[in-house]
């Protein structure tokens, strides 16, 4: 049962661009990706598309449809009513490369600064021995498929280019907790760099990240919020921080 | 001439996956100057599809387990075709290269004493494989992808310090690059954000490109798929083994058609999950095969009594190997007892409780959800049988992974032998890791005994590399590259699938040659700035080259075994099991060779049952194997105790060598 | 391109000049967020302001709005806990020892601030939904680092709510001895979902057991942990529902004080 579609796609690179309309057979059953693949094939050899897996997992087939950021891989057809046309554009926070290809360089960046795990030196492989309960929170973290639609639907950076400078991004905040999570990672100052050099008070938990992360990670409410309850512990607790007054001063 | 990045290195891996980050650390590790190169993004590569887990003996769930065991299920596996040492220095170092994730930070699930958790899988007679739930791949991936920043944030701090380790996302290598006297001098290819062309020169390359299965139309690989690593050992000079293996996964969705082919993970069966066609019937206690029929459950409550205690019960025949399993699967639909869709009905709705389900499968779970708008644990799958892994790969020497062209490596399913003519679920990410690290330190050491003449890229093979892949731009109004790849899928699909004829391969052969004259005047419009027309146009190229090897091997091979099934020689032959063959490239054409497969020693040999080979191997084989066997029985010392040693800690191997030597 | 870019140019954003290509009503939410508070803020300050209507004798009913009540200016009755505090002016309320914190803790309040930074700051009004400011420092500067203190707002609520229980208790002992009329049920079940939202707030998460690395060495905190992660998931619906039953039972208790309709008596 094929039907005939509007599209509309941002074709372009970063000199310029428009959204160009595009009528393409339509299958029960596809998804958004599928589509475009048969735009590739049949009318725009050369639109530039971001793919791997086609099955969620890898993470690359990010863009905004119908200015929602999506998996393009994980948006099926039927979610539109028949007669709507389907926008896809290019990840709006990231420089554009060509047509709904972006340059995601930003985020590998940011992950190349956060300190990386610090296992106990005095254990040797095969001697890690961590409980279930105690790995299950930076378990949750782990299923980030860096797909980078967090870090594209964040006002922060999305609407202020200049704060990529000072703001690392919500999927360097849950790889922050991970690692303060880790049961054997043995940093003490995960909390005073996620506040200090990661930005951290910038997200004032609106929560869009939480809404677009295709592997349903509790971003804000079991990643970033912890995090900011952490940094309270060492930075706002006004016990500690009187006790570090008068210490100070007797020193 | 067109402008050239020319950067240099002491090893290139190409490719992001398992074993390339692996080999890329055990270099930098070596303090060699590394470069990794892969096509997708870093942390995309087709590893993060890997769901069951990683298969090693740590017995953390059954003591019983040791790397004997898992040798003989890897053999018994690959029906005896595996080169030995490969399987044997797997099966002894895959528990150490599983820990040492945890020193990078991979958390694994776990047991209740605070080990590595370990599940049960097809062909493993122990739970064996480290998971976390179903997404172990990507806990590999990005567990060594972090390792990789780590090194990097070492080598930011100590910027004097002699290795390094870049990895450069985006970008496609076209061509491996030999000087003078035949020895890889670099490799060429180029950006595809920009287009531009970029010259990696080095003395030492790995390859760890992944697989073939992009060529089949119903497959569970990703577009990278496309056999690269293969076609650059050919043209490079080097040979391919066991291209007649293909495995096809058992259970990838049949529907909807888009989705047709994505992996419905292994764990489905293994915690619990059963096969049944459109009667109701659990068909696959039909399908136990004579080899195996010791080792599995003959009545249905056996089989269920086996999860629960499988001490005192034979496991499930679910559980059987997967080319057993596929076969099984494509008999049923044939015979008119399939599903809906073509498959056959897969379930765990009426074997656990929803909420297990949702907790032990959760990728699964969501995929069916958002994919099918099913929901697993209120109704049954439908799956049927999809491409997933090609067995056969670059000839390499099993303790150094060097292919015969010096300087070329080969790590992961790109490399041939390891499996045999079919691999067992989780040996993959295993494979990955123990070959990934050989890899890379047998490409480091090379690069230490090349130091002082390092080989020289001639500039007439880089003219020749830029001309052919600029080649689609000057073809005007030619083929339409996205056509070919259609047709050719439907070609492998149809002629070179999971049941072969020697009429449909040599029918196959033809229209490969077809597509193969129809992809020279492949023409591309638009520019070089991320053009996926070019980039496929330039895949190709590779894809029918392997395509054709897969083809030729699968028409020379007359018997079945594993991931090949002749439907006119449907038995399993021990002459055959005695040789190998080898694919290599004679100017434009593709020859097969027979080859005898590397004899096992009679020390591993006596881990088997006499009664089990006599199943494999030829009446010859077994007359020398009984007078060896009575000879060593008397004289058996060291080689034991060494072996012991080696299930532990160590990777030394059974004749006392150490690691990475040749 | 992860490590080396070639970095000949310098690269920008696509163009695109929409400030939202969003096609579904995501100004609804927002919109429903600014009535809803802006109607309980209306309330709240009229009952705050208002000085009567917040004891009825006959039943000891006290509404939360002017609990503790700690003035000369109060009921004697409804001071359960004294009055040592002078007379109050008309513009003081006369539950200032609480409202001051409950405004605080809900105004610091990891919820609430998703809702009022979208809705009446639109920082960002919806999800891909371009924001209005120019500038932008989050929580990081005066005033807005304070909301760091919601911890300490969440220590107060506890003790408030701890007084919300008892004065719904002490409404049982009506003048004639032990009874219950519909308003005790409603005092009881504003107190319950009271505790509800106070306990699954993420400061109270926190505290409770989040902050420990090893759980498996604090089973007691653990459990504990679990429980208020439990409540935390639906921290949102709370936040909502105690607005409305905080407004029911002050609307009650005004109702039955003023006498518009009398108490719907169960059992004495």
């Amino acid at each position: 049962m094929s039907t005939m579609r509007d599209f509309r796609i941002w074709r372009g690179d970063e000199t310029g661009g428009a959204l160009v309309d595009y009528q393409v057979e339509v299958n029960e059953g596809e998804v958004v990706l599928d589509v475009i693949h048969r735009l590739q094939a049949t009318q725009a050899p050369d639109l530039a598309v971001r793919w791997n897996c086609k099955a969620g997992k890898c993470g690359s087939c990010s863009a905004e449809i119908n200015g929602k950021p999506r998996l393009m891989c994980m948006t099926r057809m039927s979610v539109f009513a028949p007669d709507e046309t389907v926008t896809v554009t290019p990840l709006r926070t990231f420089p554009v490369i060509r047509d709904l290809v972006t340059d995601v360089s930003y985020n590998y960046e940011k992950a190349r600064q956060i300190p990386a795990f610090a296992p106990p030196p005095d254990l040797r492989p095969g001697e890690y021995r961590m409980m279930q309960v105690d790995v299950e929170r930076s378990q949750e973290f782990r299923k980030c498929i860096e797909c980078f639609l967090c870090q594209n639907t964040c006002h922060v950076t999305r609407d202020h280019e200049e704060n990529k400078r000072v703001f690392a991004g919500p999927r360097l905040f849950i790889r922050a907790a991970e690692l303060d999570m880790h049961p054997l990672d043995t940093r003490k100052d995960r909390k005073e760099f996620a506040q200090a050099e990661q930005g951290l008070g910038y997200c004032n938990i609106t929560k869009c990240c939480t809404e677009v992360c295709p592997e349903h990670i509790k971003i804000t409410d079991n990643g970033i919020i912890p995090m900011k309850e952490r940094v309270v512990d060492r930075r706002y607790d006004p016990l500690v921080w009187l006790g570090s007054k008068i210490f100070r001063r007797r020193s | 001439m067109t402008e050239i990045e020319r950067l240099s290195f002491d090893v290139v891996v190409i490719g992001a996956g398992g074993a390339g980050l692996r080999a890329a650390i055990e270099a930098r590790l070596h303090g060699k100057r590394t470069a990794v190169v892969c096509k997708s993004l870093f942390g995309k590569a087709h590893t993060v599809m890997a769901e069951g887990g990683a298969a090693a003996a740590m017995g953390n769930v059954n003591p019983r387990d040791n790397w004997k065991v898992h040798f003989q299920d890897t053999m018994r596996g690959g029906k005896f075709l595996n080169h030995w040492r490969m399987a044997e220095l797997h099966a002894k170092e895959a528990p150490d290269r599983i820990w040492e994730l945890e020193t990078y930070g991979a958390l694994f699930d776990r047991t209740p004493d605070g080990k590595i958790s370990q599940r049960n899988f097809g062909g493993h007679q122990y739970p064996r494989l480290a998971h976390v739930g179903d997404r172990t791949g990507l806990e590999l991936i990005r567990t060594l992808q972090q390792k990789v920043v780590a090194l990097q944030q070492e080598d930011d701090a100590n910027p004097d310090s002699d290795g390094c380790i870049e990895v450069y996302a985006e970008c496609t290598i076209t061509e491996i690059l030999l000087d003078e006297i035949g020895r890889v001098a670099g490799a060429f290819g180029y950006r595809r954000e920009s287009g531009q062309f970029v010259l990696f020169q080095a003395p030492a390359v790995v390859l760890a490109t992944g697989g073939i299965g992009k060529s089949y139309k119903v497959t569970s690989n990703s577009w990278e798929y496309t056999g690269d690593g293969h076609a650059l050992a050919l043209r490079a000079g080097a040979s391919l083994v066991n291209m007649e293996f293909v495995q096809f996964h058992p259970t990838g969705m049949v529907w909807p058609p888009s989705v047709k082919g994505i992996l419905v993970t292994e764990s489905v069966r293994g915690d619990g999950g059963v096969l049944l066609n459109s009667e109701g019937r659990r068909f696959m206690f039909d399908y136990v095969p004579d080899v195996f029929r010791s080792q599995y459950a003959e009545t249905e409550e056996e089989a269920d009594r086996w999860y629960d205690d499988p001490d005192n019960n034979r496991r499930p025949p679910e559980l059987l190997p997967r080319d057993e399993v596929a076969r099984a699967i494509n008999a049923e639909v044939k015979a008119g007892r399939g599903s809906p869709h073509g498959g056959v009905f897969l379930d765990v709705s009426t074997r656990m409780p929803a909420e297990v389900i949702r907790r032990r499968l959760p990728s699964m779970y969501h995929q069916f959800k958002e994919l099918a708008d099913v929901d697993i644990t209120a109704e049954p799958m439908e799956v049927g049988p999809t491409c997933h892994y090609v067995m056969g790969g670059v000839d390499v020497d099993p303790d150094s992974t060097a292919a015969s062209v010096p300087g070329l490596f080969a790590a992961g399913e790109v490399a041939g032998g390891m499996h045999g003519s079919n691999r067992l679920g989780g040996n993959s990410l295993s494979d990955l890791l123990v070959f990934g690290r050989r890899a890379g330190a047998a490409a480091a050491a090379y690069h230490s005994s090349v130091v002082g003449d390092l080989p020289q890229v001639p500039e007439s093979a880089v003219a020749a590399a830029v001309e052919t892949a600029l080649a689609p731009f000057a073809t005007e109004s030619g083929e339409n590259p996205y056509a070919l790849q259609q047709e050719l899928q439907q070609v492998m699909n149809d002629l070179v699938g999971i049941i072969r004829r020697a009429d449909e391969l040599e029918q196959a052969l033809v229209r490969l040659a077809e597509l193969k004259e129809r992809a020279k005047k492949v023409s591309v419009t638009g520019g070089r700035r991320y053009n996926p027309a070019w980039h496929l146009a330039l895949d190709l190229r590779n894809m029918l080259l392997v395509s054709e090897c897969v083809a030729r091997a699968a028409l020379e091979r007359k018997e079945s075994r594993g991931g090949h099934t002749r439907d006119d020689y449907p038995d399993m032959d021990p002459a055959w099991r005695r040789i190998n063959l080898v694919c290599s490239l004679r100017g434009d054409t593709v020859v097969v060779e027979h080859r005898p497969l590397p004899a096992m020693p009679v020390e591993l040999l006596r881990l088997f049952d006499i009664e089990e080979l006599r199943k494999y191997m030829t009446e010859e084989e077994l007359a020398v194997l009984e007078s060896d066997m009575t000879e060593s029985a008397i004289g058996q010392s060291g080689v034991e105790a060494g072996a012991e040693f080696g299930a532990g800690r160590s990777g030394s191997t059974a004749d006392g060598k150490e690691g990475t030597s040749r | 391109m992860t490590t080396t870019a070639t970095g000949t140019e310098v690269r920008s954003r696509a163009k695109i000049t929409a400030r939202t290509l969003r096609t579904d009503r995501w100004w609804l939410a927002p919109l429903l967020t600014v009535l809803g508070l802006l109607a309980f803020v209306v309330y709240a300050t009229i009952r705050a302001f208002m000085g009567r209507y917040y004891w009825v004798d006959d039943y000891h009913y006290l509404t939360p709005f002017y609990s503790p009540c700690m003035s000369q200016s109060c009921i004697p009755e409804a001071a359960h806990f004294g009055r040592p505090l002078p007379e109050f002016p008309g513009f003081i309320p006369l539950a200032v020892i609480s409202l001051p914190f409950l405004l605080a803790f809900r105004l610091t309040c990891y919820y609430y601030r998703r809702a009022y930074y979208r809705s009446f700051w639109l920082s960002p009004p919806a999800c891909a939904v371009a924001e209005p400011h120019a500038k932008y420092t989050g929580e990081t500067r005066f005033p807005l680092v304070l909301q760091n203190f919601h911890r300490y707002f969440f220590y107060a609520a506890l003790i408030i709510s701890l007084i919300n229980t008892y004065d719904a208790l002490l409404a049982f002992n009506t003048a004639d001895g032990f009874g219950i009329g519909l308003g005790n049920l409603i005092l009881l079940g504003n107190v319950l979902l009271l505790w509800a939202y106070t306990l699954s707030c993420h400061s109270c998460r926190h505290i409770v057991g989040g902050r420990l690395r090893h759980f498996s060495r604090h089973p007691v905190r653990y459990w504990a942990w679990t429980q208020v992660s439990k409540l935390n998931a639906r921290h949102m619906q709370f936040a909502w529902i105690t607005l409305g039953t905080l407004v029911l039972t002050d609307a009650y208790v005004m109702a039955v004080s003023a006498e518009w309709f009398s108490d719907l008596r169960f059992y004495n």
